[in-house]
């Protein structure tokens, strides 16, 4: 084929536009690794590109996979040709339509890029145990491996469905496939055209729901019929491979690309054989390659449609000489006699065997084996691994690659060392940059330059950490003539790129360079200077390794600029410059035009600023030789302070964290055994404390003398890292010199200090301390009492003091009122130093929550940020006391939080049950007085609470005694009382009352978890929601969910959201007994704190509903509290409490915001998210603005209303008996002012 | 005879206006609807709002920045937008808003730029001139603070600019200026010289509150007042003599009524122009203002404006000392007799 021709895109993109030509109905459900292919498909629809038929598809975005399901197999019914795009839990939850579109043979594509299901932990990431979940339930399943396969593969799949009626699942692995950059052979309109089967799409229409030719679908049918109807199909799904088959040779005819149902590999008198499907064949394929030319002989079998499984194909196309076979799954699936591929291989192979057919010279003995779970790299020294245990006299069955299983030894081991030769011509790169900085974007851009630039066959593959702020991402582009098979990571690279000085200090960059490679750093020092501060480690691999390094100053370059810390585009004319892989004048052309095709859209500016750096980008670009600067002296780091090495980090901690967490963080995960991970995926809370991650350019500093003690700093901090404690002057022995603290300004507490303290490694540098900070310098009013500095200055300093400072104790929870903002500031967080994006709006209100009720939280999380922040290794910011309590937490899924929450408190409540049952059973034993004293407890407030656990204390030592006095005895009931005791004991923490909190996004609250949290709602069980509103799933990229006001722009609402946002806040008080609160904590932090905790203390249901900004409002995050300031002047935002009381003339609705003072269009003016539209469609955004103003004026004038209205709550008091719960202080139950002094 | 036969021609930057009130820059002109209003009431020109220099600049930096917010960043989101389709900037925004302007009315139409210094934007005044601009107005504003630059540099730059912008705009430009210039007559000259084709005496500064309670700095936008038409007539009497007849003139702010028009083409100015006035009244006030203008006229026996026109200035004027002292004197008694 004409390579010039070729284009250069990922495998989501691939797909959709094969899945876009060919369909009238997109319906759709965002989640990764699949949810580029419906944003192409919005993307298109947007601008109207026309399908193959010339209309534009319906795109519709559905609440959950489940309801994407239900609407395509509507869709299907009606005869519309339909799709959709998902993975993992998305496709679980479309199981039940699935298994009535295959029963009722409607011809349908999924695309899955698939990804492991969650278990003992969720994975992003790649591997089959999505779709081997749903192999029964009868659609079709082909598999692709490579980004060009998936292309083709997805019209064959499109193709063949029409003509079999049987629906198909189209699959392949997630990330390495779906979101590999890679130079494709496109499909022509033509060529997709001449795929469709005319006569199957006229039959499939006229069989279609009419009411003109009626009938009747989806019966219920009896055990007369029902076996009879399944079998009914029979004859169609055993077409399916024939009919593949012939797809796939039409293709052929077409393009010239050969596909089979499985295909063939290798020496054709192979003797050993691996089968496997979906991208692990690239490095299998390699190996086969390099083996037999070396006179081995060995064979691929892939396996392209996995159901209905073609057992005759493959044992067809497997050489008779055949004599071991290795079949490779990439899922696991606990219990069974072996993974699905390997069952049906070897049931094949058996079957044909029984048949007498007699296909090989001997009974092949066949093994399998797993792989490449969770985008765990599969290596072609692990395929070679594999054929070498197949040509052993026993080799293992069941066995695992790419892992040490030192617990079962199912593991084969492989030889690290092992590499093939790299084709002729090809050229392998790296680049480690920060999340930050334009890298991928670059790279992404660099790939297709030369993709369709030189011809060159070019892949490219991205991996970032799991951090949203400070995050490093590493790039990996491969280009040579051949078509690029090698789907993982480059290992020896002859160009690397670091983007970032200070990750030397994080990341061995140069382990990835291979002899003689290019090394290039964006260094912000002189040349001497720059070799100086390089790590030792790197300034050895550069003399032994002979490395051709070479330094820019990308920062200087693009801060001269005016582009800030973009430094994406000198670095990528540097990396041209260097390889040489075109000319240079030719590669800074092509990078200009890139960058207007980028940016032009945004206007002149961007461009300008970019076509300067890109012009100055050479100038700066010097050789460095290193032999110069010998003998090497000691390195002095990135900065005079230095980066914390991780043993440096871990000292002092727990085995676990030591020998396990701190793998992790050094990114040698995949060094760690088996028996070094849980067997049930608990980890240890408080581990972010010791990431250290120091990524800030300026941190915060204080200046006590103007401080006024609020607390807004620390309120407002996401990321915990400025730290306030307060305590009595004898705490300060020892301290470092230059130590800072105050007087505390507190009638209660005085004499005590107060210290407002950063933790320097830990923070961001969002600046949204100092943004609140309201106490300004008398003498210069821009200097507050707290002010960014730059961190080079400060950081070893402000070091010393927050290791001091952490080792004062906190104060008693009971000397401090709980119901005010610097109250509750000061008690101590048990959520810190998350990985969420700098300045993030959601973490506040989860820190706060810690703070009030840590000691005593459960917290169950809804998947989206929240659970990624708070639960994705290596490390969590749940954290835990001196007395070793905190939240324990847990996420389940994204649909069922609310319920999974409620789970929680009822199992709390069967435990308090039981423990009451027991004290009283022991009453004689621990005495009636402490028996009544416990249960009688009513741990209103802090101080009760502590009675209770003082009394439970007690209660515990006297059991722990009857343990170890009776236990054992046996008989006479001694021994019925020890075994009580030893139950009690561990029940009788549950005596103390707990808090349940259940807490998500607004996808999940507003659209996936709307039923169950509705159900949960309507239960009037103790259980309090906090639902961070960002009005977008942020996670996963900015989609609309219901929570999405009118007018704004985000993915699935690109015209802007014509619909207003969903009152959940209106929905959950229509039930009388919830209590309803939405709060903004940037607006009015004391309501925030007020609602939160009277939450608390309703004994039946809550639901606080927090304005949460984030960058998908396009607003500058240091800024987002006077956007939350906004949101609620301008009555975007209204702040209210919904307090069920039983009081019979009540008036539970009060308003806590003031009638709006300005326009929301001032307000949604500042924020890209509507600012967007304004330029895009300026009369449609007008014309939004204006409905939104009315939604605004509207619900502000019924909130109004509402504040008189009286309601008396009727309910009895919540089933099932649940404890009330602790509010501290509680409320007065006044509007708490906006500016709390 | 009557106050209809008035006749109110005057021309401006080589256009000729059936009247000497024009609509300068505000929210009016810059709405289809409401500047067919102004056109329909009789206005002589239409004076678009401007063109902001930094606005451009700073609306496509922050939406690009936040376009690439996050973008990239980790593996669940490539970024946290839908694709933005091709979207007018700003500029062009303004290019087709001029076009939808000069098409609903029937009087001339001027374009405004506002900026500081010479730069690659200055395409747009090429852009302005081919949407059909009639004449560009360039409005000069800036607060210099670095205290490196001298008066001289900061002149100089301007100058850089004004020529800069006449060549590429090829149409009349009119330069808006501030009082506060050291030498303001020489500078005047040298903007003539620099290509201008008239001068607009004199733009409003921007000037920021201080909200005490809060130790913040926040914007506050007053309308003109009456009071503010005595610094342009004064230095229209000043400029109008020295200044190449073909050179024009308008006066801006204060100006309320009828009285202030005549004013203010009596020392000279070929055109007066209102925003104030307008925005609190309605673009219909034009009508009655020229009605009002054209009676006083009448009643005080002339019959066209140009006969009005720099009457007063300071060759016309008795003495012509007066303005140049700006009558210390006489300010001072009319305070002791009025206060």
């Amino acid at each position: 084929m004409n390579s010039s021709r070729n284009i250069c895109v990922d495998g989501n993109e691939a797909v959709a536009r094969v899945a876009y030509a060919l369909s009238e109905v997109i319906a759709l459900y965002p989640i990764t690794p699949s949810s580029p292919m419906g944003e192409h498909a919005d993307d298109w629809a947007a601008a109207n590109r026309p399908n193959l038929w010339g209309g534009v598809p319906d795109i519709i975005e559905m609440q959950s996979e489940a309801g994407a399901a239900g609407a395509l197999h509507g869709a299907l019914q009606k005869g519309a040709l339909a799709t959709t795009f998902t993975a993992s839990q998305g496709l679980l939850l479309m199981v039940p339509n699935m298994f009535k579109i295959a029963g009722e043979l409607l011809p349908a594509v999924i695309h899955v890029a698939a990804r492991s299901v969650a278990t003992h932990a969720l994975s992003i990431f790649g591997d089959h145990s999505d779709v081997m979940a749903v192999r029964s339930t009868g659609w079709a399943m082909l598999c692709s491996s490579s980004v060009q396969e998936a292309q083709d593969l997805a019209l064959v799949a499109h193709a063949a469905t029409l003509t079999s009626r049987v629906p198909f699942l189209h699959f392949f692995d997630g990330f390495r496939t779906s979101h590999e950059v890679s130079t494709v052979t496109p499909l022509d309109d033509d060529v997709i055209a001449s795929m469709v089967d005319d006569e199957a799409l006229i039959d499939f229409r006229s069989r279609s729901m009419s009411p003109d030719h009626p009938d009747v679908r989806g019966t219920a049918q009896n055990p007369d019929v029902f076996f009879q109807g399944r079998e009914a199909a029979n004859s169609y799904h055993l077409a399916v491979p024939g009919i593949v088959a012939e797809a796939m040779s039409a293709f052929e005819r077409r393009t010239g690309r050969h596909y089979g149902v499985v295909e063939y590999v290798g020496a054709p008198d192979a003797e050993r054989v691996v089968v496997l499907m979906g991208s692990g064949c690239g490095p299998v394929e390699e190996v086969v390659e390099s083996l037999t030319a070396a006179g081995e002989r060995v064979g691929l079998l892939k396996v392209r449609l996995f159901r209905p499984f073609p057992a005759s194909q493959l044992v067809e196309a497997l050489p008779p000489s055949v004599r071991a076979v290795a079949v490779l799954d990439r899922t696991k699936e606990p219990g069974s006699v072996g993974e699905p591929l390997y069952i049906d291989v070897r049931t094949a192979i058996d079957e044909a065997m029984d048949a007498d057919e007699l296909p090989f010279v001997t009974a092949p003995r066949v093994i399998g084996g797993r792989y490449g779970l969770s985008s765990k790299e599969f290596t072609p020294a692990m395929a070679k691994a594999v054929f070498d245990e197949l040509a052993k006299q026993r080799p293992k069955n069941h066995f695992t690659i790419g892992i040490n299983d030192d617990v079962t030894h199912t593991s084969l081991d492989w030889d690290k060392s092992f590499r093939l030769a790299r084709p002729e011509g090809e050229f392998q790169a790296v680049f480690f940059g920060l999340g930050a900085d334009g890298t991928v974007g670059a790279n992404k851009n660099s790939v297709k330059i030369i993709s369709d630039t030189t011809g060159a066959h070019a892949q490219g593959y991205f991996v970032y950490d799991s951090k949203k702020s400070g995050s490093i991402t590493i790039s990996h582009l491969r280009f040579g003539r051949r078509p690029v098979r090698s789907t993982y990571l480059v290992t020896e690279a002859d160009f690397v790129a670091c983007h970032q000085f200070g990750l030397l200090e994080r990341v061995k960059v140069l382990d990835l360079a291979k002899p003689h490679a290019t090394f290039l750093l964006n260094s912000p020092y002189p040349l001497e200077e720059t070799w100086q501060r390089l790590p030792a480690g790197a300034r050895e691999q550069i003399i032994a390794k002979q490395i051709d390094f070479f330094v820019v100053d990308a920062h200087k370059i693009a801060s001269n600029a005016d582009l800030g810390t973009r430094i994406n585009t000198v670095m990528q004319v540097c990396f041209f410059a260097l390889t040489g892989v075109m000319p240079t004048e030719q590669a800074i052309s092509e990078i200009k035009s890139a960058v207007e095709h980028t940016y032009g859209r945004r206007g002149r500016t961007v461009v300008e600023r970019n076509f300067a750096a890109i012009d100055a980008a050479l100038e700066g670009l010097v050789r460095v030789e290193p032999l110069e600067f010998s003998p090497v002296p000691e390195a002095v780091g990135a900065d005079g302070a230095g980066a914390l090495t991780i043993s440096q980090r871990v000292a002092g901690a727990s085995d676990f964290v030591r020998n396990v967490t701190a793998v992790l963080m050094a990114d040698e995960g995949d060094s760690l055994p088996v028996s070094a991970l849980p067997v049930d995926g608990r980890f240890p809370s408080g581990t972010t404390r010791y990431e250290k991650r120091a990524i800030a350019t300026e941190i915060p500093v204080w200046d006590p003398s103007i401080c006024t003690d609020c607390g807004k700093c620390a309120m407002v901090c996401p990321h915990t890292a400025i730290r306030m404690k307060v305590f009595s002057p004898d705490a300060l022995e020892g301290a470092p010199e230059g130590f800072l603290s105050k007087a505390f300004r507190s009638k209660d507490l005085s004499g005590h200090l107060l210290t407002i303290q950063v933790a320097p490694d830990d923070c961001t540098g969002c600046g949204l301390c100092v943004e609140v900070c309201p106490a300004k310098s008398k003498t210069e009013v821009k200097h507050k009492s707290i002010n960014m500095e730059p961190v080079l200055e400060h950081r070893a300093q402000e070091r010393e003091r927050f290791g001091f400072f952490s080792n004062i104790a906190e104060l008693d929870r009971e000397l401090l009122p709980h119901d005010s903002v610097k109250g509750a500031a000061v008690l101590e967080p048990l959520f810190e130093y998350s990985g969420a994006c700098a300045g993030c709006g959601e973490t506040p209100y989860v820190r706060l929550l810690s703070q009030l009720f840590g000691d005593r939280l459960l917290v169950a999380n809804a998947t989206g940020c929240s659970s990624i922040y708070g639960g994705n290794l290596p490390t969590t910011p749940w954290g835990y006391n001196a007395e070793g309590r905190g939240p324990a937490w847990a996420n389940s899924l994204f649909e069922d939080n609310a319920e999974f929450g409620l789970g929680i408190r009822l199992g709390l409540e069967a435990q308090k049950r039981a423990a009451t049952s027991l004290l009283r059973s022991l009453s004689a034993e621990v005495g009636p007085a402490l028996v009544s004293s416990v249960l009688d407890a009513t741990q209103e407030d802090e101080a009760a609470i502590s009675a209770q656990r003082g009394r439970v204390a007690d209660l515990k030592k006297q059991l722990s005694r009857l343990v170890a006095n009776q236990g054992g005895s046996g008989g006479n009931g001694t021994g019925d009382i020890a075994r009580m005791a030893a139950h009690l004991l561990v029940l009788a923490d549950y005596l103390v009352d707990k808090s349940v909190w259940i807490v998500g996004g607004d996808g999940w609250a507003y659209d996936i978890g709307f039923g169950g949290l509705d159900h949960v709602l309507a239960s009037g069980r103790n259980v309090n929601i906090l639902v961070l509103d960002t009005e977008v799933y942020s996670n996963t990229g900015g989609q609309a969910s219901k929570a999405t006001p009118r007018a704004a722009v985000a993915r699935f609402a690109a015209s802007g959201k014509g619909t207003p946002k969903k009152d959940l806040g209106m929905i959950a008080q229509s039930y009388g007994n919830v209590y309803v609160a939405q709060v903004a904590i940037g607006a009015n932090d004391i309501q925030t704190v007020k609602a939160l905790l009277e939450a608390n203390a309703h004994p039946g249901p809550s639901l606080v509903i927090a304005y949460s900004t984030c960058i998908a409002h396009g607003i500058d995050m240091s800024q987002s509290m006077n956007h939350q300031k906004d949101a609620v002047r301008s009555g975007y935002w209204p702040l209210y409490r919904f307090r069920p009381t039983e009081a019979e003339q009540g008036q539970p609705f009060t308003l806590d915001s003031r009638e709006p003072s300005m326009p929301v269009g001032e307000f949604i003016g500042s924020e890209v998210r509507f600012a967007a539209l304004a330029r895009a469609h300026p009369d449609h955004a007008k014309e939004l603005a204006d409905l939104l103003q009315k939604d605004v004026d509207e619900r502000w004038h019924y909130y109004q209303q509402l504040a008189g209205v009286q309601r008396t709550v009727v309910h009895e008091g919540p089933p099932g008996g649940g404890e009330a719960g602790t509010n501290g202080k509680g409320s007065d139950g006044e509007v708490p002012s906006e500016k709390e002094s | 005879m009557s106050s209809a036969s008035v006749d109110l021609r005057t021309t401006y930057l080589g256009l000729a206006l059936h009247s000497p009130i024009v609509a300068s820059a505000s929210p009016l002109t810059g709405n289809v609807a409401t500047a067919r209003r102004l056109s329909d009431a009789g206005v002589g020109a239409i004076v678009l709002p401007s063109l902001f220099e930094e606005e451009i600049v700073a609306e496509e930096l922050r939406i690009s920045t936040a376009l690439d917010a996050g973008a990239f960043q980790q593996p669940e989101a490539s970024s946290y937008f839908p694709a933005m389709p091709v979207v007018p900037t700003v500029a062009e925004h303004y290019v087709q808003n001029l076009a939808r302007v000069k098409a609903a009315v029937d009087v001339p139409v001027i374009a405004s730029l506002n900026a500081t210094s010479p730069g690659s934007w200055s395409r747009y005044a090429a852009l302005l001139a081919a949407a059909g601009a009639d004449a560009l107005e360039l409005n000069i504003y800036r607060v210099v603070t670095d205290p490196a630059l001298d008066a001289a540099a900061v002149e100089l730059a301007e100058l850089e600019l004004v020529r800069d912008v006449c060549r590429r705009a090829r149409l009349p430009v009119a330069v808006k200026l501030s009082p506060y210039y050291s030498a303001l007559a020489n500078f005047a000259g040298s903007i003539v010289g620099a290509g201008a084709a008239g001068m607009v005496l004199f733009n409003r500064f921007y000037q920021p509150d201080l909200d005490l309670e809060e130790l913040e700095v926040v914007p506050r936008l007053e309308l003109s007042s009456q009071f503010e038409l005595r610094l342009p007539l004064r230095w229209l009497a000043i400029l109008r003599p020295q200044l190449p007849s073909s050179v024009s003139l308008a006066a801006s702010s204060g100006v309320h009524g009828a009285e202030d028009v005549a004013k203010a083409l009596a020392v000279g100015a070929d055109v007066v122009m209102t925003t104030s006035e307008l925005l609190h009244s309605g673009p219909e006030e034009v009508r009655s203002l020229e009605e009002d203008l054209r009676r006083w006229l009448y009643e005080h026996e002339y019959t066209s404006v140009s006969e009005l026109r720099g009457s007063v200035s300071r060759v016309a004027a008795e003495d012509g000392e007066a303005f140049e002292r700006a009558n210390y004197m006489q300010t001072l008694r009319s305070w002791a007799v009025t206060g």
